[in-house]
């Protein structure tokens, strides 16, 4: 293969392969959008379908704020990625306490949500079909908020704690990837459970 | 690449280790070699557990009016053979080779995630030891253990709490949720790998064909394995949180179920015979000493049959009545999925014709898999027209058609790889007269039992009876087919005694045995955990056959 070898193009000398941390991230979305596809088919297919009451229409409301919060989270996790990779970890460290803070707020306001859902208006997930793929959806991907919290908490802790480095950029890469992916099923599950559903 | 070329380290020399250190190596290991046969050895164990529950159920049906075993028993053999058959053999064994052979056959020194690779095979092993607990925990503190009982695809309102009280169902949904997660890392991984790991000059037109199949599984994997994990989650909260999915009383659907479920078996299917499709893509063109026959169309034939799997779901589900749309599109897009896959028999066909055939032990199982694959292909145009399906659907005549795709294809398939690649894992032959032996007996086992299976089938036997009246006619049929299963039972006796012997005492099989001609025999066998020295460089679909041939290489062709 030696003599091969020196035989070799410069088209070979820059042999580039995309990055793997992209690619396993983008089959790892896929994969999760496969599950979120079903239980948005689920809720839509027994939309209108439970035999007894509370509907979407009487007790769900629109929620604004959290929605406001979450998809601000993916611009401030964005510029927290922009900044590490310019190595500028303080700056980082502060746009991932906003992302944080933001996505907490979000799932503060579910938690809300489904208190008043659950006391006052009496919709729990046994209650009819209503509840249980509402519950189930939100619920899927309040735990994928979780997931990414956890992650980006981390991050913000090694921040805080001044061991973020500029080496870690495209592992926060990596994570923003997967947050902007929740951002986005929340926008399909917004308009699917809050708008259409309603 | 010279160096690795000469380097021989044969399985003999190897120093002695304490035992803990071995286990603890296994146990511990990131390695994809050692992963890959952790997999395979894993189903291994299983298939011969699925294969002893598939005897108890031929044994029981062999004569009329059997009272061999409990039709409780019954129930929990047909479900567990099927399950354990597909999550727990199928899947880990084609893994096992895909985790095996991916990086040495595009030049990689691993998988791209190797410690994700060790998590996905430990958490599908601990999704399959689950399954198996439920024997002694499927009924939890009620009483005496039992066994998942509601078929492979549980049906709904079979799986409500009501019709299967205690735990058993439980140990089902967990163990092949279990299973999923590990299937999408493993496919995950092998994306990466495919996509980011070549060695220079491997583009995706130089391929070996095995990576693109193993690619376009991987991407079915992630499509297909999310419907059954969202469903499994389903049935879970239907189970202990009392919501109502699948509860027809509260309004829920029985049928939705049955979507979900088959918006993942059929895709599933593919995942299977993909990997075997490429086994026979490499193994092939080897023993007909000639360069694969049409390899775009190969490629575009498996692309398109990715495609057109995730749109013919419903075709399990004739039975329950879609309507005249949802009939007439599903069986088309079932019709159409005939035209890749019989370009790639064409395809095949056209690598053998004119070649110098080598009548090897692997290559006798691919040429076997050819034929039988075209005859099971045939049954499945066969029960993809409605009315024909309305008639045959849930008899033992889809039962023998599935089984020829599942055992006369995937599993032969199986077989020629083990044959094929053995000697680079364990760096020694596996016995060629033992291997015709196995060959022939599980040859005529197979068509005993599944070609006369086809025959109580019309003659209107529904699958998943206990037992049956003496004057329907069926019992000859049944006969036959039991005694096929004894004779495939030999044959894999045969096989599991060829593994251990040539794994001692087989001939020492040197670095390319087969005169082969991808990366993967360039490396010593076993190979060195590094796997390659040196980086390969490649500049045809052979490397290989350019290093042999420098004066011909097929770089000049290509």
């Amino acid at each position: 293969m030696s003599a091969h070898t020196a035989m070799l193009t410069p088209s070979m000398d820059e042999w580039r392969l995309p990055d793997k941390g992209t690619v396993g991230m983008v089959c790892l979305i896929v994969a999760e959008s496969a599950i979120f596809i079903i239980f948005v088919i689920a809720y839509i297919f027994y939309l209108g379908k439970s035999l007894s009451g509370p509907t979407p229409a009487q007790v769900l409301k629109l929620p604004i704020v959290e929605t406001v919060c979450l998809l601000s989270s993916s611009l401030t996790v964005h510029l927290a990625v922009i900044a590490l990779e310019k190595g500028n970890a303080r700056l980082s460290t502060l746009w991932l306490a906003f992302t944080v803070l933001l996505g907490a707020i979000f799932l503060g306001g579910t938690a809300l949500e489904w208190r008043e859902l659950i006391y006052q208006d009496g919709l729990t997930i046994q209650t009819n079909l209503f509840g249980t793929t509402f519950y189930s959806l939100v619920g899927l991907h309040a735990s994928h908020v979780v997931a990414g919290l956890l992650m980006l908490g981390l991050m913000l802790g090694f921040g805080v704690a001044g061991k973020l480095k500029q080496e870690y950029a495209h592992r926060l890469h990596m994570i923003s990837y997967y947050w902007h992916f929740v951002d986005a099923v929340w926008v399909v599950v917004f308009t699917v459970v809050y708008v259409i559903g309603r | 690449m010279t160096p690795t070329l000469t380097a021989n380290e044969t399985a003999t020399a190897r120093p002695q280790k304490l035992w803990q250190e071995t286990f603890y190596s296994w146990i511990s290991t990131v390695d994809h070699k050692r992963i890959g046969l952790l997999y395979i050895g894993y189903a291994l164990l299983f298939l011969l557990i699925g294969g002893f529950e598939a005897m108890l159920i031929r044994i029981q049906l062999a004569v009329p009016n059997n009272h061999f075993i409990a039709p409780e028993v019954f129930n929990r053999m047909f479900t567990m053979h099927g399950t354990t058959m597909v999550f727990f053999v199928g899947m880990p064994i084609l893994f096992g080779f895909g985790n095996y052979l991916i990086p040495l056959m595009i030049g990689a020194r691993d998988m791209a995630f190797p410690r994700l690779n060790a998590f996905s095979f430990w958490v599908s092993a601990f999704g399959g030891l689950l399954l198996y607990y439920s024997f002694i925990g499927g009924d939890g503190l009620y009483g005496a253990g039992t066994a998942p009982d509601v078929g492979w695809f549980a049906y709904a309102p079979l799986t409500a709490t009501l019709f299967s009280p205690g735990h058993s169902t439980d140990y089902w949904i967990v163990g092949i949720f279990l299973s999923g997660i590990g299937s999408v890392g493993t496919a995950l991984n092998l994306v990466a790998t495919i996509v980011c790991l070549r060695c220079k000059g491997m583009t995706m037109g130089r391929m070996p064909l095995l990576a693109w199949l193993y690619l376009v599984t991987s991407g079915l994997v992630f499509i297909a394995i999310g419907p059954l994990t969202a469903a499994q989650i389903m049935l879970l909260l239907d189970r202990y949180l009392g919501s109502h999915f699948f509860d027809a009383q509260a309004g829920g659907s029985a049928v939705l179920w049955m979507h979900f479920f088959w918006i993942f078996g059929h895709p599933e299917v593919y995942i299977l015979v993909l990997p075997a499709f490429g086994f026979a893509n490499e193994i092939i063109p080897v023993f007909s000493r000639k360069a694969i026959f049409g390899y775009p169309a190969m490629v575009a034939a498996t692309v398109g049959i990715g495609f057109i799997s995730l749109g013919v779901w419903a075709h399990h589900m004739f039975t329950v009545g879609l309507g005249p749309a949802g009939n007439t599109f599903f069986t088309l897009a079932t019709m159409i999925i005939a035209v890749p896959t019989g370009i790639k028999i064409f395809n095949w066909l056209a690598t053998l014709w004119g070649g110098h055939i080598h009548f090897t032990t692997p290559m006798i199982f691919s040429i076997a898999f050819l034929f039988q694959f075209l005859i099971a292909g045939l049954t499945g145009v066969m029960l993809s027209a409605a009315p024909f399906d309305w008639q045959l659907g849930n008899s033992y005549f889809v039962v023998a058609h599935f089984h020829y795709v599942l055992v006369g294809a995937i599993l032969f398939m199986i077989f020629a790889a083990f044959y094929y690649w053995f000697p680079k894992m364990f760096g020694r032959m596996l016995s060629e007269r033992l291997g015709k032996w196995h060959f022939w007996l599980m040859f005529i086992g197979f068509h005993l039992t599944f070609d006369f299976m086809h025959v109580p089938g019309v003659l209107g036997m529904p699958r998943r009876v206990f037992t049956y009246e003496a004057d329907r006619g069926w019992g000859i049929w049944n006969m036959i087919a039991t005694i096929g299963a004894f004779i495939q039972l030999a044959a894999t006796l045969v096989f599991v005694w060829n593994l251990i012997r040539s794994y001692r005492k087989g001939e020492l099989a040197g670095n390319d045995p087969w005169d082969a001609w991808t990366l993967e025999w360039t490396t010593s066998s076993p190979p060195p955990h590094y796997n390659f020295a040196e980086e390969p460089v490649v500049h045809s679909r052979r490397p290989l056959w350019d290093l042999k041939h420098p004066d011909q290489p097929d770089s000049d062709y290509e």
